[in-house]
């Protein structure tokens, strides 16, 4: 495939692993800016959530409390970029109580074995 | 791929943990050392999250304490690496060379010769042209 953005027209596979949850610490909000970048280069981007990072899909988050920059619904902007292929662990999401169904943007709901092969058929994969 | 036709790889580095905390880093030199003295190409060594620390002239490290910036600097003389930090993690973290301590009004700048600052795209790039791109971090 190529692409007029794509750098040298060359578009690879990409994963963005995201196993934090969202507000405790930087990397979930700096990792879907990379993740955003990809996307604006034409690259095939996908985002896998696992651990306690399906906790960064959870609907109606408020950090005014503590006084933080909101980024969740920038996962809303993911589309813009042509990023649309999204992952949520079925097994960290089932030992969260959380519902595939409830998260603020659509991911598909896998199991941890499907999602290990999804990974192996990536040409870059990068855990944050 | 690895026992392909080139006895060697293009590799491109992502550190994400800073010099002190994390031994992240500091495996990531040894790594990076390692390749080109096998004789392997490094497209980019791309510094983000805390990485962007490891491009600071101002730190100062007990004598008989690893100066990591400091050797990554060696490292990036002796090889010509591109040491690429992050703009957007650097300017959040403080890590500024002149032009960016100008253009934000800072009274000072701390960047380390040897290493530049680029955007994201940079880290995109190289993780196309590299066979392989490989990720450092806690």
């Amino acid at each position: 495939m190529t692409s007029k953005v794509a750098p040298n027209n060359r578009i690879k596979k990409f994963m963005f692993v995201n196993r934090k949850p969202p507000h405790g610490s930087i990397y979930a909000q700096e990792a879907l800016e990379i993740a955003l970048i990809a996307g604006a280069f034409d690259q095939d981007v996908s985002l896998a959530f696992l651990d306690d990072g399906v906790y960064q899909l959870v609907a109606k988050q408020n950090t005014q409390g503590i006084g933080t920059r909101n980024f969740s619904k920038t996962f809303r902007a993911l589309k813009d970029f042509g990023v649309s292929k999204l992952y949520v662990e079925r097994e960290s999401l089932q030992a969260r109580g959380l519902d595939a169904a409830n998260l603020l943007v659509e991911a598909a709901p896998v199991a941890a074995q499907a999602l290990a092969e999804l990974m192996t058929r990536q040409d870059v994969v990068l855990s944050f | 791929m690895w026992a392909g036709r080139n006895k060697f790889v293009k590799l491109a580095i992502m550190v994400n943990g800073d010099p002190f905390t994390h031994q992240a880093a500091g495996t990531a030199y040894h790594f990076t050392r390692a390749a080109l003295q096998k004789g392997h190409e490094v497209l980019r060594v791309f510094f983000y999250h805390d990485g962007v620390h490891a491009g600071t002239r101002l730190n100062v490290a007990p004598q008989d304490e690893r100066d990591l910036p400091r050797l990554w600097r060696e490292l990036g003389k002796q090889y010509r690496l591109d040491l690429a930090v992050c703009v957007s993690a650097a300017q959040r973290r403080g890590v500024l060379d002149s032009r960016e301590a100008q253009r934000h009004g800072k009274d000072g700048d701390n960047l380390a010769p040897g290493f530049r600052i680029a955007g994201l795209g940079q880290l995109i790039e190289a993780a196309i042209d590299a066979e392989r791109l490989v990720v450092f971090g806690d």
